[in-house]
């Protein structure tokens, strides 16, 4: 448990070429992830979030090379990792993994769960057939699952255990980072706080470090230590998971964070809420300056011509506005 | 009164046995009342709803009990008359915009359609009909809105035409399933601002059918808490979240992760999932979840009860 970075991003960006030049439009480009420099230390859980088409998924792809990345760096415990072959990447796989948000499209079908969870086992580990069976038995103790479990199928249980086996799987090598995709939105809310616990209880055991993106602003704040907003492609805000949910620096966090519904139970209680006018804009044509300023309710027209920079203004907070409620 | 349910049931055969979706429900709904319905995924909720809009039209299904809609009853009524009813007295709004709407015509021609489906008048007007829609559920264009295409649209600004859609023929009813679950945060603020601006403006009562406590307690007036196809709490929304009786309500309560204040270390879980209703437990349905549950629990199923706050709860009704 130290502060060392274990996974760093300079100024990365993934573009997407999308259209013929037959189109109507032509051939253009989306830039999803745009200039993101953000370092991950280890034992830490990062959440992003933004709304949909905000780039978090695609930031998260990049982040395990599931994704070319298109501009900037992307480190690994200090090694520049952004143009490594897949045979090159092959031994860093085991220790990058990825759980996604619909366990039953992440699972196959028609295999057993046991033998779904001793996969990455076989395909990286130099492993028995009995250790492996160990081992499985093992990971299906450590996620709340019981041992003649292995036999099943993954129809056979419910969203929460196939979310259970899908943790299993991701955890099965050992790794150091794990980049969770909205793990529990597919999931009921008594089943949510569930799978919420196991993460942390499997992070304290495992010393393992977390990339968290989920739409669910509550759930995010639970067991986040930090907390990206993005907007558009870019970090809007970086700080400490509280601090930015108490005191947002940037207004359209203070706006994401305002929307979010919650239970009041008195009567004049109601939040003060900000509601913003019109849709996220299209990633193909943004917006000139600040990407936000379109939707702003406090933007002037240096915002429209003047992008600003993600600078931090206290250690540990950061925030890309020109005006920062600080 | 604009709707009356009255011990609904409904049930499907399967070839896995007879699967109780609904088992006795019952409810109120008052001119310009918002109900928030409350559930997880096989509570109920949707089939309840679609029960009351005439929607199950699966033979293998069965319902029992009593619909009355303005003193009329809509079980067993012919379809030719369920039609006339929905879409003109009765509208509803789905999870999934895009399933409500047509790809291939554009959103203009698909309301003008339906309102010339329930009223005899011109395209034209109908058309300009359409306009005055889309500027009041706040397309920030609407002129222009009429010749887009669904696909065309965000997933907010879809969800904003088919309210508009829903409201062509000014319901006294209308059944949301879920409408903001699939946006973002920020466009779900909006579209519940805008349920609540129409449900002053229309006068009409709205069934809002929900997961999220959250977004219930900021919209609906009264609260029902349904579990495997029956209520287990029902009350105002002030009685429902101040003083929540059932053991279900307050653990659901409890698993949400605050937004301000002290983080828990570990969230207070519901142990287990709910049931699968083809194979109900004897007795309280939530038995085997509950953290109070006790002898009588076990055979007897507990009753909801009379009054405006009730739990269908042993516990409850002893304390």
């Amino acid at each position: 448990m130290t502060d060392s970075p274990i996974l760093e991003t300079r100024s990365l960006g993934k573009r997407f070429s999308i259209g013929t030049r037959f189109s109507a439009e032509g051939k253009r480009t989306v830039h999803a992830v745009d200039n993101v420099s953000l370092t991950v230390r280890r034992g830490e859980t990062v959440g992003l979030v933004g709304e949909s088409g905000c780039g978090k998924s695609t930031l998260a792809r990049c982040l395990v090379r599931l994704y070319d990345i298109s501009d900037g760096e992307l480190l690994f415990e200090g090694e520049d990792i952004t143009s490594k072959s897949l045979s090159e990447l092959r031994p860093l796989r085991r220790r990058l993994q990825m759980v996604f948000q619909d366990p039953s499209a992440s699972l196959n079908p028609r295999r057993r769960v046991g033998d779904l969870v001793a996969e990455p086992l076989r395909i990286h580990g130099k492993l028995s057939s009995r250790e492996i069976a160990a081992r499985v038995a093992e990971l299906f103790e450590l996620v709340g699952l019981l041992p003649d479990h292995v036999m099943r199928y993954p129809h056979e249980f419910s969203g929460g255990q196939r979310q259970r086996v899908g943790i299993a799987r991701a955890i099965a090598l050992n790794p150091d980072l794990v980049v969770l995709d909205e793990p529990v939105s597919a999931l009921d809310v008594s089943v949510q706080a569930q799978i919420v616990n196991l993460l942390a209880d499997l992070q304290e055991k495992l010393n393992l470090t977390y990339i968290f993106i989920a739409h669910d602003l509550s759930v995010v704040r639970q067991v986040s230590t930090r907390i990206a907003v993005m907007y558009l492609g870019s970090i809007v805000e970086e700080g400490p998971a509280e601090e930015v949910f108490a005191t947002s620096a940037h207004p359209y966090s203070q706006a994401l964070i305002s929307a979010v519904p919650v239970v009041e139970t008195t009567p004049s209680g109601t939040r003060k809420r900000i509601i913003l006018t019109g849709d996220v804009p299209s990633p193909l044509k943004p917006p000139s300056g600040c990407r936000f300023h379109p939707r702003c309710p406090i933007a002037v027209e240096r915002c429209r011509t003047e992008r600003p920079e993600l600078k931090e203004y206290r250690p540990g907070r950061k925030v890309a506005c020109h005006f920062p409620t600080v | 009164m604009i709707l009356s349910v009255r011990d609904l049931k409904v049930s499907f055969r399967t070839n896995d046995g007879l699967v109780r979706a609904i088992d006795g429900v019952s409810f109120d709904l008052e001119e310009s009342e918002i109900l928030g319905v409350v559930g997880e995924s096989g509570s109920g909720k949707t089939v309840s709803l679609l029960a009351v809009m005439g929607l199950i039209t699966d033979p293998n299904a069965s319902i029992e009990g009593s619909i009355r809609y303005k003193g009329r009853e809509l079980v067993g009524l012919p379809p030719r008359e369920l039609r006339r009813l929905r879409g003109n007295e009765i509208a509803m709004i789905f999870q999934d915009p895009m399933t409500a709407l047509t790809p291939v015509y554009t959103i203009g021609w698909q309301i003008a359609e339906q309102i010339r489906a329930h009223q005899n008048i011109s395209k034209a007007k109908a058309m300009a009909r359409v306009e005055e829609l889309l500027a009041e559920v706040n397309f920030p264009n609407p002129h222009e809105a009429m010749s887009r295409y669904p696909h065309q649209l965000s997933g907010g600004m879809r969800q904003r035409a088919v309210i508009a859609m829903a409201l062509s023929c000014n319901p006294a009813l209308l059944v949301a399933d879920e409408p903001t679950t699939a946006l973002d945060v920020t466009v779900q603020a909006g579209i519940l601002d805008l349920v609540r601006k129409l449900r002053a403006t229309h006068k009409s009562a709205v069934v809002f059918i929900t997961h999220d406590m959250g977004v219930v307690s900021e919209l609906a007036d009264r609260v029902m808490v349904m579990y495997a196809g029956r209520v287990v709490e029902r009350g105002s929304r002030m009685e429902l979240f101040s003083d929540p009786r059932h053991p279900y309500t307050r653990a659901l309560l409890g698993s949400i992760p605050p937004l301000t204040g002290e983080k828990p270390r570990r969230l207070p879980a519901i142990p287990g999932s709910p049931p699968s209703l083809l194979r109900l437990p004897q007795g309280c349905a939530f038995g085997p979840r509950c953290p109070v549950h006790y002898e009588p629990c076990v055979t007897g199923r507990p009753d909801l009860g009379i009054g405006t706050h009730a739990a269908a709860c042993f516990r409850v009704a002893q304390a």
